[in-house]
């Protein structure tokens, strides 16, 4: 066995113990509720919320794909960067109201915010349903990352994948939300000594940054792609602009970030993450450069599979031993994001469909064992994707994943500020935001790829009957739709008088803090 | 008795910058100045991670509770 394998499957196994150690840690005094395991008692303070959050929103994925964007075509992959610069300042007051109110109502998920809010199970089932469909292939995609590493170190077969699976879904399963808080201490560790040491090493050894950028000019001028290149033109800077918009304004949507957040111990501990997170941003610009490195070091992707280009370049450029703890950084942080995600989809499941529709009358201890089951059978269904399916299939999920978690804007961040819509506004304007996104997500085809539809998520205007080549993101047109047929549907249903939802919340729960004797920290879970 | 506790605060207006600033590629999208050897377009976009960790500690230290 090569010394990278040896050093990947060390620290590898060294994480998962600490995994199965996590239940002891911060003694929960009661896994078997729902609130402890899958909030991890919401008494995490700045440093792990930091930790946590972190570990949740820049995954594995992140690692390998961004810089695969920067490798195939350029600047337009970049969006990474202003997309995680916008995000904080976009939900610093957004999501200080969805922690309090959470904590006054003793509310889990998006979902149950909405159930609250605008009395209407409908609603708060189709808000639950986007979220874990647009979850699950986020998780399958983790094991994208994972693949990608094992690939290059030349491990052939499934069962590797299978093990670290099986390996991940025992300790979720046995410690909740504490055991990914405490291994992201670990990942991030790893994650910044490589990167640092990539940035400074990898570039010294190419010649220096104006060589690697030199390269990249050279490479993209050198194809025939019009949409190429170190700079953006006049064509897909709309795109830009909206994807990271767009994407900003999704990624709080998405039920794990909001497990994150609602796990922190007061609002305060929120705010000063907002300012904190975007260190981690700073990681993902620099990880993003290492496209230009591997273009400037003439790697080659493994067969047509471009995530492989930074594990090949960590490959080409590093000492046997220091790869391997590159590839661990991978490796574990694949694993992070995968359990809080599958462990945010379980909660969806638990609350909002088992409670509601199956079992009304489910004390805790059932709601906490029908989570840990669902995020058994979510994370086999990851698996299988990945398996049974061709991955790019896994990414053309994800990426419809963007889009359809944004339809779910009006009812979740909207509704946080005000209750000016109604429920059938919203539901109508759900469908219609969906049904459009769906629409324009299957006409955009991709050459490169050879696809002819589900090809990304750059909507060509002149589709439209527009008379340019500039495109657009399609989850911030169908976000369009869905405002515009939510107001005008709010007015149609108060115009024949529809009965309104009654709202569970009160103004001033919205701006409860900690010290509040309405808040209510470890509540059990079905008293809300 | 103390006044309800709102989230209104001037400072709050200071978020709108590292939101609009980032998103306007006719800042950015060039390769002179070079910094380094690297791009305008890329180390600007990287300068405006500080951009908005300051306006977010500004406007965190202005409203937190525990003053």
């Amino acid at each position: 066995m090569s010394t990278e394998i040896v050093i990947f499957t060390v620290l590898f196994l060294l994480v998962s113990g600490m995994g199965f150690v996590a239940a002891r840690w911060r003694r929960a005094n009661d896994l078997a509720s729902l609130h402890e395991w899958g909030l991890g008692g919401r008494s995490f303070g700045s440093w792990i919320t930091w930790f946590l959050v972190g570990g949740d929103l820049y995954t594995a994925y992140t690692f390998v794909a961004v810089p695969a964007l920067l490798f195939g075509a350029g600047a337009t992959g970049f969006f990474a960067v202003p997309y995680t610069v916008v995000v904080y300042p976009l939900v610093f007051l957004v999501m200080i109201r969805l922690w309090s109110v959470s904590h006054v109502h003793g509310l889990v998920t998006p979902a149950d915010f909405v159930r609250a809010r605008f009395g209407s199970p409908t609603l708060a089932l189709l808000v639950a349903l986007t979220g874990i469909v647009a979850t699950m292939p986020y998780i399958a995609l983790q094991l994208v990352g994972i693949e990608a590493v094992l690939k290059t170190m030349g491990v052939k077969g499934d069962l590797p994948l299978i093990i670290a699976f099986a390996i991940l879904a025992a300790y979720t399963y046995q410690s909740g939300l504490r055991a990914p808080a405490l291994i992201a201490f670990v990942k991030d560790s790893l994650i910044y000594v490589v990167i640092l040491v990539a940035v400074i090493y990898i570039p010294s050894r190419l010649g220096g940054w104006s060589a690697i950028f030199d390269a990249a000019q050279a490479k993209f001028d050198a194809t025939p792609a019009p949409g190429d290149g170190v700079l953006l033109n006049a064509n897909n800077q709309l795109q830009y602009v909206t994807l990271a918009l767009g994407s900003a304004l999704a990624l709080f949507l998405y039920p794990h970030s909001v497990t994150g957040v609602l796990a922190s111990k007061n609002r305060d501990v929120i705010k000063r993450n907002m300012s904190a997170l975007p260190a981690y941003s700073l990681l993902l610009g620099l990880i993003a450069l290492l496209g230009y490195m591997a273009i400037a070091a003439g790697v080659k992707p493994i067969g047509t599979d471009v995530n492989t280009v930074v594990p090949q370049l960590f490959d080409t450029m590093f000492p046997d031993w220091f790869a391997g703890v590159a590839f661990a950084a991978v490796g574990i942080g694949a694993l992070v994001p995968a359990a809080i995600m599958s462990i945010a989809a379980a909660n969806l499941f638990t609350r909002n469909i088992y409670r509601e529709y199956i079992r009304p009358d489910a004390t805790d201890a059932q709601e906490a064992s029908v989570s840990k089951i669902a995020s058994l059978v979510v994370k086999v269904g990851a698996v299988l994707c990945i398996l049974l399916i061709d991955p790019q299939f896994s990414i053309d999920l994800q990426l419809i994943g963007g889009v359809i978690i944004l339809q779910t804007l009006p009812s979740v961040a909207l509704g946080l500020f005000g209750r000016w819509f109604h429920r059938a506004g919203l539901v109508a304007g759900w469908v219609a935001g969906m049904g459009s996104g769906l629409l324009m997500l299957y006409n955009i085809a991709n050459p490169a790829t050879k696809h002819e539809h589900f090809g990304g998520s750059a909507f060509p205007l002149e589709k439209l009957g527009l008379d340019t080549k500039m495109t657009i993101y399609a989850g911030f047109l169908a976000l369009a739709v869905n405002l515009v047929v939510a107001v005008l549907g709010t007015w149609l249903a108060r115009a024949v008088k529809m009965a309104e939802g009654p709202d569970a919340t009160r103004p001033e729960d919205y701006v409860a803090d900690r010290d509040d004797p309405r808040v209510q920290d470890l509540e059990v879970a079905g008293s809300s | 008795m103390a006044a309800p506790r709102s989230d209104r605060s001037p400072w709050n207006w200071l978020l709108l910058l590292p939101i609009v600033v980032p998103l306007v590629p006719a800042l950015f999208n060039s390769l002179e100045p070079r910094l380094f050897g690297i791009p305008l377009f890329y180390w600007l976009q990287l300068a405006f991670i500080l951009l908005g960790v300051a306006t977010t500690t500004v406007v965190y230290r202005m409203t937190r509770s525990g003053r």
